[in-house]
């Protein structure tokens, strides 16, 4: 330690050996405030003497996430399958429609302003509309595209803006098609940019499926999480409301990981962004 | 081959190059030599159908272009392997997979990166990823090896040691090659015929022919000869740039 500490250390690295952290310290600082802020809470609740019904302890939350478990649990599932479909339509839609716009310029003006008025519009708005023409489960999962399709689309433009000129024009001296092109060049090149597309999708997808749940729950005979926070709220089952938004947040970051994993996965063998620090 | 008065402008107006009248015989090295700006991957990329010159024609012995081209960057896809880098023009041709394989083979072999066949480009130096650069150039056999200041990024001692396998290359498979470079003295060492250009728009200055005792090697590099040749050269050289200042 002492003879290698007395060399320079690389640029992007901290002076001091103590600064560093390792794996274990970036697993665990996260969780130590997880821990220290769930004590603060109990202590809160159990100092003041808090109602149930304003605050409820975390220990309250985790006895309710158990007895209510199969009731957030089939909630659960009915989100998450809303989430994943929205997802799913947002990446092939948003993918697809960047594909086509590479294509064709003409195509690409003319639809790219629509794209974006979606984009901007708020889906909290537009939510209300699609409940009244789709029936919900179709309404709940166009809420979800039309929030995550845009990152998708505009990224994977990018990323097939992105190519080398030089490739191009590799491709370009050995008569490369089209089809060509877009297979072997265009679509790897994008790839990165793709995966940075579905991750921020991924999380928006959730938020899409949460705020048409919210906005449908007054509506009909909505089921997912959203629905069983808003329902709690009305019946003043606060330790419910805290147990779904608790779930709501695992489901989100369990997303997150999904994709996250799968862009390290494809990309690792080449991409700066996933080589990391080691080499 | 012939470039008959080949012209580009650009669309300003500006006139880049021309217009040039050369003649590249079959299996001759030629350098075109000049400064930065003299257009002259500008012809490179006119011989090689990637650009359309505004003015005359480029005659290709026995029509078709069997190219390859070296570009000044190694020009990789970073998330292809070498192999399959090398592979590249030959699955855009469409041809056999089994037959692509041996083709790659013998490319990587005649750059001697047999070894690395399974490598991806970030994890070679410089000098090897030009190699593969060059393996992808010779994979579909072409008559015609473009190269356009390949070697320039490079350290001198890799440069060196490339110049000598490219010469070792040229010997063995009789390729034409016109090669780009603005280095008098690779252009001396390396080519048969360095060709010197002027300063925008580019024309030909003047022309050398570099016979010395074959083959060349280190030796040659420190020769009273080659000092000659380079001297000569690079007063050829001042002379077209003075031209341009006048």
């Amino acid at each position: 330690m002492t003879a290698s500490g007395s060399f320079a250390p690389a640029d992007n690295e901290p002076p001091e050996e103590g600064v560093r952290t390792t794996p274990v310290a970036r697993m665990l600082l996260p969780l130590a405030v997880l821990g220290a802020s769930i004590l603060v809470w109990h202590a809160i609740v159990d100092l003041y003497d808090i109602p149930p019904y304003v605050l409820p302890g975390p220990g309250l939350v985790a006895v309710t996430l158990l007895e209510d478990w199969p009731i957030l649990w089939r909630s659960l599932l009915t989100t998450l399958l809303t989430t994943v479909e929205g997802f799913a339509a947002a990446a092939v839609g948003g993918i697809g429609l960047a594909l086509l716009f590479n294509q064709s310029k003409w195509l690409e003006q003319a639809f790219l302003p629509y794209a974006i008025v979606l984009q901007v519009t708020p889906v909290i708005a537009i939510a209300p509309l699609l409940l009244i023409y789709l029936p919900q489960h179709t309404a709940v999962v166009v809420c979800a595209w039309i929030v995550a399709f845009f990152p998708v689309l505009s990224n994977t433009t990018l990323g097939l803006n992105s190519v080398d000129r030089g490739l191009v024009g590799l491709f370009q001296l050995y008569g490369a098609s089209r089809l060509q092109t877009l297979r072997y060049l265009k679509l790897p090149a994008a790839l990165p940019y793709i995966f940075g597309g579905l991750r921020i999708a991924g999380g928006l997808s959730l938020i899409g499926a949460v705020v048409a749940e919210i906005a449908a729950g007054s509506a009909g005979a909505g089921s997912g999480l959203a629905y069983r926070i808003a329902e709690s709220g009305y019946r003043l089952n606060i330790p419910r409301m805290f147990a779904a938004l608790l779930l709501l947040s695992v489901a989100g970051i369990v997303i997150y990981m999904c994709l996250a994993t799968a862009s390290h996965l494809m990309l690792r063998r080449w991409h700066e962004s996933a080589i990391g620090k080691e080499s | 081959m012939r470039l008959e008065g080949v012209t580009k402008r650009y669309d300003r107006g500006v006139a880049a190059l021309g217009p040039v009248d050369f003649t590249v015989r079959k299996g001759e090295f030629v350098s075109l030599l000049g400064p930065s700006g003299c257009g002259k991957s500008t012809a490179l990329r006119i011989i090689a159908g990637l650009s359309e010159p505004t003015a005359g024609r480029v005659l290709l012995a026995g029509g078709g272009r069997s190219i390859g081209f070296v570009f000044q960057e190694p020009t990789l896809m970073p998330w292809a392997t070498v192999r399959d880098n090398v592979a590249l023009p030959l699955k855009l041709s469409r041809q056999r997979r089994a037959d692509i394989g041996d083709q790659v083979e013998v490319a990587l072999a005649q750059v001697g990166l047999a070894e690395f066949a399974a490598a991806y480009p970030r994890e070679l130096s410089g000098g090897m990823k030009m190699r593969a650069s060059l393996a992808r150039a010779l994979v579909t056999d072409p008559d015609v090896l473009l190269m356009d200041e390949p070697f320039a990024a490079l350290d001198e001692i890799t440069r060196f040691r490339l110049n000598n396998d490219l010469l070792a290359l040229w010997r063995g498979l009789r390729k034409t090659v016109i090669f780009v470079t603005h280095s008098v003295f690779e252009s001396v060492y390396l080519s048969r015929r360095v060709v010197v250009m002027t300063p925008r728009p580019g024309r030909i200055s003047a022309e050398y022919c570099i016979d010395t005792i074959e083959p060349r090697d280190e030796n040659f590099r420190t020769s009273a000869e080659y000092a000659a040749y380079c001297r000569k050269v690079s007063a050829a050289l001042s002379l077209a740039m003075g031209a341009h200042r006048r």
